[in-house]
C-alpha cells in the first residue's frame, strides 16, 4: 500500500536487473542469428547417427544423425517466439480485463471479480492441458492454450492494484470534477501500475515459456517433425542411458532463458520495493564497565552518548540520575535524542547506533557490562509509543504478558497469568481474564497501553521507561494512562523515566524535567518551577508557550 | 482449537453480527462451492467443444458408420445437450465420473487407483518444502537483518533465484542424470518393487524449486518481521534470540508462508504432470497426460474435473488453516 503513491520514478537498475537483461538479450541473439545461419542442419539427416561431442558437431548428433545443436538454438527460437506471443496475449487481455471490471457497473463487477478468482484457483498446466485437449496438439494451439491459461492471474493482478487507486482520494476527485475516463487511465490508472505489471510481465514470459515446453514435453505440444525445447527434452530422454548428452542442449536453453526472466522480474520487483534498501553494517557497542560514581541514586547516567555507524554523534555525553520513586521528565521535539537516551538505558539500540557512558546503571545492574537477560528484565521495562504496534498480532495477550514471569521468574503459566491478572485490575482493566484471551486487535489502545503497563510492573523492575506512551493515545484516554503512572510512582519506589515532546503532560506527571536539544540537555527544572513557569532557557520557553490552553477571555 | 472461535465471537470490535468463524467459514464454502461448480460445468463443456465427433474417436479407427451410431447412443451424444448436463451431474451426484474406453473401466476406479499416488508425492514434496525451507529463511533472514552479511545476502539471493528457475521437469531430468545415470543410485522411474526408493527423486524434483521459491518469501518476511515494533517489546522482554525467534517472528511468518504453501502445493498439482511423465509415476498426472494423448476424452473429464476439485479443496484447507493461525484472516479483510 505504502508504495502506490504516483510517482514517475526512474527505474533504478540493480545487478540482478542488469544481469537478467544482459542474459535474455544475448540468449536471444544468438539464438536468432545462430538459428538463422543453422537452420538447414537442424532437420538435416546425416550418417553420422548418434555421435558423441566433436569439432564438426558441438554437441553430436542424435539418431538420425541431425546436429543437436543446430536443433537446440532452432527449438530454442521457437520456444523464444512462442513465449513472447504467449506473453503478449495474455497480458494485454489480462490487463484489459483487470481494468475493464472497475469501469463496469457494480453487479458486473463483482461477478467478474469472481469468476477470475476462481479461475485463478486451478493450476495453470492443468487449465493449459484441458485447452490443448479441445484445441489438438501444434505449436498454435500450445500457444493459445497457455496465453488462455495465464490470463486470471494478469486479470487479478490488475483488478486488485485498478481497485486499490480508483479508492484513492486524488482519483475520486478527478471523477468527481469530469476527468473523463480515458484521461483517468492513462494519468491515474497505468503510471501506478506499470511497476507490477512489468514484474507480472516478466513472470508470464518465464511461466509461459516453463509451461509451453512442458506441453510439449508431455507429448500435447509441439509434434515431430517440428520443434521445440521441451519436445526435444522429450526426444532426448529415452537415450538418456545411452547418450546423456542429448539432454545438454535444451537444459541449457531452457535454463538460460527462464533464469534470465527471473532474474529481469527479481530485479524490477528488488527496484520497486523500498523495504530492500540497505542501511550501512552496524557495530556493536563496545563493552566497557560502568565507572564507581558514588552515587546511591537508582538510575544513573554519566557522559551518555550515542553515535551513528558513520562516527556521528546523536546524544553528546549528557548526564543524570533518577532518583527511588521518581518521575523524571525528559522533553524535546522530535530528534533532540530523549528517545535514543531511553532505548540506550533498555539497551534496545536499533541497528547501526552504539551507547558509550562513563557509566549507566540501573538498580544494580551495569548496563555497560553486558548484564544477563533475566538481571536486565528485572533491571528496565518499556512502554513504548504506540500500542498498536507493539504486541505481536499473531499471538494472544496472555502468552505474550506472561513471558517475563516464565521465563525469567520461572512462574508457571497458570501462577503468571494470576499476577498478571491482578496486575491488571491495578490499572484498572474491568475484566483482566477476557483480555488474556484476546488478541491485541480486539482490544482498544487504552486498554493495550494499560496492559504494557502491567506487564511492564510484571518484572518489578527498578526503572521504568516511558516512551511518549500517551501520544498516540486520545485524550481521555491519555489522562488515565497518566493518573495509572502517578499512582505507581505513589505505591512503589521504581524510578520512571518519561519522555514526551508534549510539555503540558510532562508539567502535569514529573518530579523533575529535562529538557534536550540535539542531543544536549539545555536546561533541568523541577516540577514546581515549571508549573510555575519559571523558565530560563528560550528553547523551553518556546516549548511551553506551544501547549494549548483553554483560556477564557473576557 | 474450539475455545479460540469461541472467544472470538465476543470480541469487543466486531464488524458484523453473528460469530465471525461463522461467516468466515461460510464464506469459504462459498468460494469453494463456486470453484467446484464451476470445474463440473467446464469439464462437461470438454467433450462437446472437441473438434471432430468424439464418437468417431470412442469407436475406433476401424468402426463401421453403424457402429459408431451405436457408440453413440451408448455416450448419449444424440440426447440434447441439456439433458446429456443433467445426466453429468446426476452421476456425479453418484460418484459417477463416466466410463473410459482406453481402460474399459469407469474413471472413478482409475481415479482411485492414481490418486494415492499424486496425493503421497506432493504432500511428501510439500512436507519436505517446509521444514527445509521456513528454517533456512529464517536463519538466512536473522542473519542478514539490517543490512548485515551483504555477501550472504546476495549469494542466498542468486542461489535461489538460479534454482527456482528450473522448471520441475528439467530438475527432474537433471536429478535422473545424476542420481540414476552417472551415480546409479536410485532408480530412473517408478517401479513396483520399491516405490519407497522411486519416490525419492520425483518429491526432490517437485520440491527443490519451491524450496528456493519458500525460503526467500520467508528470508524476506523475517527480516520484515524483525524490524516490527513488537519484535522490540519481546527483545525488551530479554527472552534470548531463540525464544523471541520462535514465539515471536515465527506466528507472524506464517501467514504468508502457509498463503504462499497452497498456491506451492496447488502448483505441485500442475508440476504433477511432467514431473509424474518423466518418473513414468502412476498418478493422476501421468492418467491426464495419456488420456489426453489417446483422446479418451470422459477419462480426460473424470480426472481434470478430480483435479480441479482436489485443488479448491486445497485452497479452502489452507484458507482455514490461516484463519487459525492468524485471527485477522477471519474478519473478512484478508487482502493483505
Amino acid at each position: 500500500m505504502a508504495r502506490t503513491v504516483t510517482r514517475t520514478r526512474r527505474l533504478r537498475w540493480n545487478p540482478a536487473l542488469v544481469a537478467g537483461t544482459v542474459l535474455l538479450s544475448a540468449t536471444a541473439l544468438v539464438v536468432l542469428v545462430a538459428s538463422f545461419v543453422l537452420g538447414e542442419d537442424a532437420h538435416a539427416l546425416s550418417a553420422q547417427a548418434g555421435q558423441g561431442p566433436s569439432g564438426e558437431h558441438w554437441l553430436g548428433t542424435d539418431d538420425l544423425g541431425r546436429d543437436l545443436l543446430a536443433r537446440s538454438l532452432v527449438g530454442a527460437r521457437a520456444s523464444l517466439f512462442m513465449a513472447l506471443i504467449a506473453t503478449g496475449i495474455s497480458m494485454f487481455l489480462g490487463v484489459l480485463i483487470g481494468a475493464a471490471v472497475w469501469t463496469a457497473p457494480r453487479r458486473l463487477r463483482e461477478f467478474a471479480l469472481r469468476i477470475v478468482e476462481i479461475s485463478v484457483s486451478y493450476p495453470e498446466l492443468l487449465v493449459a492441458v484441458v485447452l490443448a485437449a479441445i484445441l489438438g496438439s501444434g505449436p498454435w494451439q500450445v500457444v493459445v492454450a497457455v496465453s488462455v491459461a495465464n490470463i486470471p492471474v494478469t486479470a487479478r493482478l490488475t483488478a486488485n492494484l485498478s481497485g486499490a487507486i480508483f479508492q484513492r482520494d486524488y482519483v475520486t476527485t478527478a471523477r468527481l470534477v469530469g476527468v473523463p475516463r480515458r484521461a483517468l487511465i492513462s494519468r491515474h490508472l497505468m503510471p501506478n501500475m506499470a511497476e507490477p505489471l512489468l514484474i507480472q510481465l516478466a513472470a508470464s514470459f518465464s511461466t509461459g515459456l516453463v509451461a509451453m515446453s512442458a506441453l510439449s514435453f508431455v507429448g500435447l505440444g509441439v509434434q515431430t517433425p517440428d520443434i521445440d525445447l521441451g519436445r526435444l527434452l522429450a526426444d532426448a530422454l529415452p537415450a538418456i542411458y545411452s547418450r546423456p548428452v542429448e539432454v545438454v542442449g535444451p537444459t541449457m536453453m531452457i535454463l538460460l532463458m527462464s533464469i534470465g526472466a527471473m532474474l529481469v522480474g527479481d530485479g524490477l520487483a528488488a527496484a520497486a520495493d523500498p523495504r530492500v534498501t540497505r542501511r550501512p553494517a552496524s557495530t556493536r557497542p563496545v563493552p566497557t564497565r560502568s565507572k564507581d560514581v558514588g552515587s546511591a541514586a537508582p538510575v544513573v547516567v554519566r557522559d551518555l552518548v550515542v553515535s551513528r555507524a558513520d562516527g556521528t554523534d546523536l546524544v553528546h555525553g549528557i548526564s543524570f540520575e533518577i532518583g527511588r520513586g521518581e518521575i523524571l521528565g525528559l522533553v524535546g521535539e522530535s530528534g533532540s535524542g530523549k528517545s535514543l537516551t531511553a532505548l540506550s538505558l533498555a539497551r534496545l539500540l536499533p541497528d547501526g547506533l552504539t551507547a558509550s557512558a562513563t557509566a549507566l546503571r540501573a538498580g544494580s545492574v551495569d548496563l555497560l557490562d553486558r548484564p544477563a537477560r533475566a538481571e536486565l528484565a528485572d533491571a528496565v521495562a518499556m512502554i513504548y509509543q504506540d500500542p498498536g504496534t507493539t504486541f505481536n498480532p499473531a499471538l494472544r495477550m496472555g502468552t505474550q504478558l506472561t513471558e517475563v514471569l516464565r521465563v525469567h521468574r520461572g512462574k508457571s503459566a497458570k501462577q503468571a497469568r494470576e499476577i498478571i491478572a491482578g496486575l491488571l485490575a491495578g490499572v484498572h482493566i474491568t475484566d483482566p481474564p477476557r483480555l488474556l484471551r484476546s488478541h491485541p486487535y480486539e482490544l482498544s489502545g487504552g486498554m493495550r497501553q494499560r496492559a504494557m503497563i502491567a506487564a511492564a510492573l510484571a518484572a518489578e523492575p527498578a526503572l521504568l521507561v516511558a516512551d511518549e506512551p500517551t501520544t498516540a493515545l486520545d485524550v481521555t484516554v491519555a489522562a488515565g494512562i497518566l493518573t495509572e503512572l502517578a499512582r505507581i510512582r505513589d505505591e512503589t519506589d521504581t524510578a520512571m523515566l518519561f519522555i514526551s515532546h508534549d510539555l503540558g503532560v510532562v508539567t502535569e506527571l514529573c518530579d523533575r524535567v529535562l529538557v534536550m536539544k540535539d542531543g544536549v540537555i539545555v536546561e533541568e527544572l523541577t516540577g514546581e518551577a515549571l508549573r510555575a513557569g519559571q523558565v530560563s532557557e528560550p528553547y523551553t520557553r518556546m516549548l511551553l508557550d506551544a501547549v494549548p490552553t483553554l483560556a477564557v477571555t473576557s | 482449537m474450539t475455545d479460540v472461535h469461541l472467544t472470538v465471537g465476543a470480541r469487543p470490535r466486531r464488524q458484523r453480527g453473528g460469530s465471525s468463524w461463522t461467516s468466515f467459514a461460510l464464506r469459504r464454502a462459498g468460494g469453494l462451492a463456486g470453484t467446484v461448480v464451476t470445474a463440473v460445468v467446464v469439464t462437461f463443456f470438454i467433450v462437446p467443444l472437441i473438434p471432430g465427433d468424439p464418437a468417431v474417436s470412442a469407436a475406433g479407427p476401424d468402426a463401421t458408420r453403424a457402429q459408431i451410431e451405436q457408440v453413440r447412443a451408448q455416450l448419449g451424444l444424440d440426447r440434447p445437450i441439456l439433458e446429456r448436463f443433467v445426466d453429468y451431474v446426476g452421476g456425479l451426484f453418484q460418484g459417477d465420473l463416466g466410463h473410459s474406453f482406453s481402460l474399459n473401466a469407469p474413471v472413478a476406479d482409475a481415479v482411485f487407483r492414481w490418486l494415492p499416488f499424486t496425493a503421497g508425492l506432493s504432500f511428501l514434496a510439500l512436507l519436505v518444502v517446509l521444514l527445509v525451507a521456513v528454517p533456512l529463511g529464517m536463519t538466512v533472514g536473522a542473519l542478514t537483518r539490517g543490512g548485515r552479511r551483504p555477501r550472504l545476502d546476495s549469494a542466498f539471493g542468486y542461489v535461489t533465484a538460479f534454482v527456482a528457475a528450473i522448471p520441475p521437469y528439467v530438475m527432474a531430468t537433471l536429478l535422473v542424470l545424476l542420481f540414476a545415470v552417472t551415480l546409479g543410485v536410485l532408480p530412473p522411474a517408478y517401479t513396483k518393487s520399491s516405490p519407497g526408493l522411486s519416490v525419492v527423486l520425483p518429491a526432490l524434483a517437485l520440491s527443490i524449486p519451491s524450496i528456493c521459491l519458500i525460503s526467500r518469501v520467508v528470508r524476506r518476511e523475517t527480516a520484515v518481521v524483525l524490524e516490527q515494533d513488537y519484535l522490540r517489546t519481546a527483545r525488551g522482554w530479554r527472552l534470548g534470540a531463540m525464544r523471541t525467534a520462535l514465539r515471536y517472528a515465527l506466528p507472524n511468518l506464517l501467514t504468508s508462508t502457509l498463503t504462499l504453501s497452497g498456491i506451492i502445493l496447488v502448483g505441485m498439482l500442475g508440476g504433477a504432470i511432467s514431473v509424474e511423465t518423466v518418473f513414468g509415476w502412476p498418478g493422476l498426472g501421468l492418467g491426464v497426460v495419456n488420456a489426453v494423448t489417446t483422446k479418451d476424452y470422459p477419462l480426460v473429464q473424470g480426472l481434470v474435473l478430480v483435479l480441479a476439485v482436489l485443488s479448491a479443496l486445497m485452497t479452502m484447507a489452507v484458507d482455514i488453516v490461516l484463519g487459525i493461525v492468524d485471527p485477522r484472516v477471519r474478519g473478512g479483510n484478508n487482502s493483505g
